[in-house]
Order: structure tokens, then C-alpha cells, then sequence
């Protein structure tokens, strides 16, 4: 069990993280959720991480791809698969989880 | 003053009161929402699985782009872009050509618990923000969100989903986009998640239904603000060309009426009916019992039309239409090259197939599709097997109301069963129709002939007699029916009946020319005594005639002697007598 999670630990570690934000303007919930986002991957992907954040105000067109409802949506692109996290990230706890870098 | 600011404000209130609609262009939907739906508003379609909902607001968005020139964002919960399209290719609508040139836009709006995790607060932007986008890029008029209830299915958050769903549709209100909504029913409740809250300006309930093993599809508009609308039930029908709403029952008494009359393609059933046959645009029926030939009868008025060059739309629900074709050879009708010529065409469907209503919708679809000037239904009994008498009633009246509408004639046939003093299917339709013929069988003898009555005829001086009706390898005849001392004499017995009196007459005749031949030999008789006769009196006359002559020679001679003798007496007599005739000369 613990030789699994290490492991994992340290092929999650070889990844880089591509994660990308989307908001619709720059709402209390947005800054929120971007500031939390900053604050967990400072904590635990340090130096591996990537965020993009999109502004669907600006560029609308990017909404349909990634299959965008709720803002604002968090969205692990890599690694894959990719997972959702709608909200503004408050509970640090089910962000990790969502984003599988601890386990459920 | 009071008067004048009433009749002001009631001017105002009128203008307030027109809602402006928007037309959908789903056949008889406009005509049962008096023009459309509520433009700029949101309209909820709701209804259970399978009921039509996607296909409905579908048309809508196609149509709304096809005919109106107004660009639509189909935005999709539940099938994929790509699903759809297929799906509706086979109503011959090309989503993917419609897409390409801009006309509508398709948004598949793909949602799954398995991939969203929820934490702290949110919104729904980006789905106002993707359909703001797609809307403003096609600028569109109308959208469609088909089936936004999903969203309930991925989102946990219920309260914000409701709260974004209600800021939604103010959004499109604003927006003045005319959407469709459509929902799931729920239990109890138009709609799973109680989306009738939100859209209140206008529902449309979509139903199916299953009576006897035949579905229906029925649409109701629940609730129309600031507009009135049908509310009954309108059947609907989605074939090949989308759907057809049927307002059936909007329909008033007030067609036009034309005197020109309609060959029966039986000289001697027209005979019957004022020497012309049917006025134009009138109903027929046509019952008898099982094997009287009414659908010979139905085939000859058919044949008829086709020779004048009209059409004839023939729905049969008994015999496969090639049946009715080879039957009609036995009594040398040929009615395949009608139907090659594109006059007479045949629609056979079982009545099981559908319900009621919609053999309805697909009957006026068939005539609005055909235009006919004749409809021939064979028979109507059928139909008592999918419903109630009354229902049937229904459908019929309505079904005369709008060909009479159209101009259009029909003829009816109906089965009625041998026992029945008054059968009930008959009574039900006959106050309908105009004219109303009625084959029965004459049982006598060990036979069973058939015996044509005109039992009613609407505006027209018809026969009064029972007429025996013959059908033979030459086609369809009626008979003068033989009345003789037992009663009405048909079939073998008026044969009988005809072969004693052509006896009679030859005998008669016979009789009569050996009387002749008496005659002329009882006036050449005459004639002769005639002639001897008047010989004899030219002799006597003769003999008369000489004792005259000989008596008037005799005065003569007399009169000459008397003459000489007086001369012969006084010389002075004599010189007179020149002298008198001088005077006589002067005179």
C-alpha cells in the first residue's frame, strides 16, 4: 500500500500539470477560486504546475470545447484523464481529491 | 369626457393585449396557437419520453431558418450534435447544411457527474456565456434548449441550478430570443424539476397515448399568456415531413356551396339521382351488406372521375389497393392506367395501424399532399374496431366538414350486418351525408339478388324506386325491378318474369296479325262489293241520265217544232222579233 502511494507520488512528480481556469470576468467567485487554486498548487505541485487562466468574457469561443457550464471551472488537461472542479475551490480537500493529486 | 378617456384607455389596452407571435411553421401547430408562439418569450414543451419534444422544437428551429429567415441555436443536454442530425435526416432536414451556411447553430452541451466536482460557489456563465456566444454569432431569433433539465442530473447544487435557470430565462426574455424549452414530465407535475415555474408565458404538453393497442400522439396547450388558443386535444402525426398538428375541431359550418354535380360513373345510378348524379363537394354513402358491391360501386365513381380528368384520392382500409385493381377487371374496369396516369391514387393501410385521430391527420395530409376532387374511404365500418361509435362520429363529422370545405366530394362506403333492422353505424353517419344509397339483398326464390335504394339525396328530385342492381363481366347496371303479382320479382324470377311476357307478346302479336290479315281481307271483300256496287250505280245513273237527256232533246225538239209552227202561222210575229233583239243589243 504505501510502496503504491509512493510511487504514484513520484510518477505524479516526473508530470508536469496543466491546469486551466475558466471565469467570466472577474467576479468575487473568480478571484476566489483563483487564489485558492495558487495557494494548493504552491503547497503541493510546486514547480511542476501550469495554470492558463480564460476569461470566457473575452473569448467565448473557448466555452464549447472543454464543454464549459458552470464558471468558474477548474480543469486538469494533463495529466490525463481530464476532471472538472466547478466552484470557487474553497474546500481545499475535495480540490485535491478532484484533481487526484492526494487520494480519495 | 368619462366616455371619451374610457374608449381611450380601452384603444390602449387593445394595443397592450396583441401579443406578437412567432411562427413555427409545424403544420396546423399555427393554427391551433392562433399564429404561433409567444415571440420573444420562452415556451415549455413538455411531455414524456418519446412523446416528440426534440422533434417538435427541432422543426421549429428548422423551419424558423427554412421559412421565416430567422437563424436558430439548437442547444442540446441529451443527444449529440452529430446524433441529432442523423436523427432528423430522416424528416429531411439537413442540420449539417443548415449549420454550414449559418442558419443554425448546434451546441451539445455535455454533462456528467463522474467528471465535475462541485466545491463552493458557482454560476451557470459559461453556458450563458456559450449560448451568447452562439446566438450572437448566427444572430439568431430562435433557440431551442432540448432537454435542459439534465443540467439537474450533473449538477448537484440544486438551488443554484433553479436560481440560474430563472436568471436564465429573464436572460433570453431580454434578449428577446423566442425559446423552446422542453422537459420531462414528471409525476403529478408537468415537468420532472418543475420548469413550468420558470416558463410561464407559454406550455405546450405533449402526450402519448395507448387505447386498445393503438398509440395516439396529442398535443394540448396547457396555458397560452395573453393569447387565445385551442385548448382541446389535437392529435399530431410525425411522418416523413415532420409534424402535423391537426386542428380538427376549429372547423365552422360555413362553406361555400356549388350546385354543380358529379357523375356516379354509373349512368343508371345517376339516372336515380335527378338524371346528373352527386353535386360536387357533397358526402356519399354507400352501405350494404357484406358482398352487395359496394366497392365496385366506389371503384366505378373512381373510374368515372379519372375519365373527366380529375383526381381521386382512394383509402383503403379493407383490400390492398392491387386487389381492388384485379377484382374491378372481373366487371372490366381498368383502374391501373388511372393510377399510372397519376389520377387515381390508392393509400391502403389497415385501421389497427394507428388511432383514430391519426388516420385523420393522415388523411388530410394525403388530400392536402393530392388535392383530389374525389375522396373514396372503403369502408368507414372499419373503424368501429379502433373506437367507439361516437368517436367515429367525431372523426367523420369532421373529416365531411373539412372536404366540404375543400369542394371536395366523398363517398363512404359502410358494412352493415344483415340482421339489424336499423344498423347503428348507418344511423351514427347518415344524418352526415348528403345522399345516401343503400344495397340490400332481395331474398326470394332460393336466390339473393341485390336491390339499389336511394334513401336520401340531399336538394335533388331522386328515384323513389327499389332498383335491381346487376353486376356483370360488363361493368355495373341497374335493372328496372319487376313488381309482379307476388311482390318485387328480381334475378331469376324477373328473367322468368321477362321470358313469360316476351311469350305473351309474340303470342299477342301473332294473334294480332292473323286479325290483320282478316281485316285486309274482310275490306278486300268490302272493297270489292264497294266497287260492284258503284258500278251498278253508274249504270243506273247512266239509265237516269239517259231518260234526262232524252227528255230535254225531246223539250228542244218541241220547243223547235212549236217555233217553226208559230213562224209558220203569223208572218208579222216574225219581224218583231228582230227588232227585239236590236233593243236588246242597245241595252
Amino acid at each position: 500500500m504505501m510502496n503504491q502511494k509512493t510511487g504514484k507520488m513520484t510518477t505524479q512528480n516526473d508530470k508536469k500539470w496543466e491546469l486551466r481556469l475558466y471565469i467570466a470576468g472577474h467576479t468575487e467567485k473568480s478571484v476566489t477560486a483563483l487564489n485558492n487554486l495558487r495557494r494548493y498548487c504552491e503547497e503541493h505541485l510546486k514547480g511542476q504546475y501550469k495554470i492558463e487562466v480564460i476569461d470566457l468574457l473575452r473569448k467565448p469561443q473557448l466555452a464549447e470545447g472543454d464543454q464549459i457550464l458552470a464558471t468558474p471551472t477548474l480543469v486538469r488537461k494533463v495529466p490525463e484523464p481530464i476532471r472538472k472542479i466547478i466552484g470557487d475551490l474553497s474546500n481545499e480537500e475535495k480540490v485535491l481529491v478532484g484533481l487526484n493529486i492526494i487520494p480519495a | 369626457m368619462k366616455t371619451n378617456s374610457n374608449t381611450k384607455q380601452k384603444k390602449d389596452n387593445k394595443a397592450l393585449l396583441t401579443l406578437q407571435k412567432t411562427p413555427t411553421g409545424i403544420s396546423g401547430l399555427d393554427e391551433v396557437t392562433g399564429g404561433g408562439l409567444p415571440k420573444g418569450r420562452p415556451t415549455l414543451v413538455c411531455g414524456e419520453a418519446g412523446s416528440g419534444k426534440t422533434m417538435m422544437s427541432i422543426e421549429f428551429i428548422v423551419r424558423g431558418a427554412m421559412q421565416f429567415n430567422e437563424p436558430g441555436v439548437i442547444m442540446t443536454f441529451e443527444e449529440r450534435a452529430d446524433e441529432l442530425a442523423v436523427n432528423v435526416a430522416s424528416l429531411g432536414f439537413d442540420l449539417e447544411k443548415l449549420q454550414a451556411d449559418k442558419k443554425i447553430k448546434m451546441d451539445y452541451v455535455h454533462i456528467s457527474r463522474s467528471e465535475i466536482r462541485e466545491t463552493g460557489e458557482y454560476d451557470l456563465d459559461g453556458l450563458f456565456i456559450r449560448l451568447g456566444y452562439a446566438i450572437d454569432s448566427i444572430k439568431a431569433k430562435r433557440v431551442v434548449l432540448d432537454t435542459i433539465e439534465n443540467l439537474f442530473g450533473g449538477l448537484k447544487d440544486k438551488g443554484i441550478l433553479r436560481a440560474e435557470l430563472r436568471r436564465l430565462f429573464t436572460w433570453l426574455k431580454d434578449k428577446g430570443i423566442t425559446a423552446v424549452i422542453t422537459g420531462e414530465r414528471g409525476e403529478g407535475k408537468l415537468t420532472r424539476f418543475g420548469l413550468e415555474e420558470y416558463v410561464s408565458d407559454c406550455v405546450i404538453l405533449l402526450d402519448h397515448r395507448v387505447v386498445n393497442q393503438i398509440s395516439t400522439r396529442r398535443m394540448r396547450i396547457v396555458k397560452y399568456r395573453g393569447s387565445l388558443h385551442g385548448t382541446n386535444e389535437y392529435p399530431f402525426l410525425i411522418d416523413e415531413d415532420g409534424i402535423a398538428v391537426l386542428p380538427v375541431t376549429s372547423l365552422k359550418l360555413d362553406k361555400g356551396i356549388t350546385s354543380e354535380r358529379i357523375s356516379s360513373g354509373i349512368p343508371t345510378v345517376d339516372e336515380m339521382l335527378g338524371g346528373k348524379g352527386f353535386f360536387r363537394g357533397s358526402s356519399v354513402l354507400i352501405s350494404g351488406t357484406a358482398g352487395t358491391g359496394k366497392t365496385s360501386i366506389a371503384s366505378n365513381f373512381a373510374d368515372g372521375v379519372c375519365k373527366n380528368n380529375e383526381r381521386c384520392l382512394y383509402f383503403a382500409f379493407e383490400e390492398p389497393p392491387q386487389q381492388i385493381i384485379r377484382n374491378m377487371h372481373s366487371i372490366s374496369l381498368g383502374l391501373e392506367k388511372h393510377v399510372k396516369s397519376g389520377l387515381l391514387r390508392f393509400c391502403a393501410a389497415r385501421p389497427t395501424l394507428y388511432g383514430l385521430e391519426m388516420h385523420l391527420v393522415a388523411v388530410h395530409k394525403e388530400i392536402q399532399r393530392f388535392k383530389p376532387s374525389v375522396v373514396i374511404i372503403d369502408p368507414i365500418t372499419n373503424f368501429v374496431s379502433i373506437g367507439s361509435l361516437s368517436e367515429v362520429k367525431s372523426m367523420l363529422i369532421r373529416l365531411i366538414d373539412f372536404l366540404q370545405n375543400e369542394q371536395i366530394t366523398v363517398l363512404f362506403t359502410a358494412l352493415t350486418l344483415n340482421d339489424m333492422v336499423n344498423d347503428q353505424t348507418d344511423e351514427a353517419i347518415s344524418s352526415l351525408v348528403d345522399s345516401w344509397l343503400l344495397i340490400k339483398d332481395i331474398e326470394s326464390n332460393g336466390e339473393r339478388n341485390r336491390g339499389l335504394y336511394v334513401i336520401k339525396s340531399r336538394g335533388m328530385k331522386h328515384s323513389n324506386q327499389v332498383r335491381e342492381f346487376v353486376i356483370s363481366d360488363k361493368g355495373l347496371e341497374l335493372i328496372d325491378v319487376y313488381v309482379g303479382p307476388d311482390g318485387i320479382l328480381t334475378g331469376s324470377a324477373r328473367e322468368a318474369q321477362i321470358i313469360q311476357e316476351e311469350t305473351g307478346a309474340a303470342i299477342h302479336s301473332y294473334a294480332l296479325t292473323r286479325k290483320d290479315r282478316e281485316i285486309v281481307r274482310k275490306r278486300q271483300v268490302l272493297e270489292s262489293k264497294i266497287a260492284s256496287l258503284h258500278s251498278e250505280f253508274e249504270s243506273v245513273e247512266d239509265e237516269l241520265n239517259k231518260v234526262y237527256e232524252e227528255e230535254e232533246l225531246r223539250k228542244q225538239i218541241l220547243s223547235k217544232n212549236r217555233e217553226t209552227m208559230q213562224s209558220i202561222r203569223r208572218g208579222s210575229e216574225n219581224n218583231d222579233e228582230p227588232k227585239n233583239r236590236k233593243n236588246d243589243n242597245t241595252k
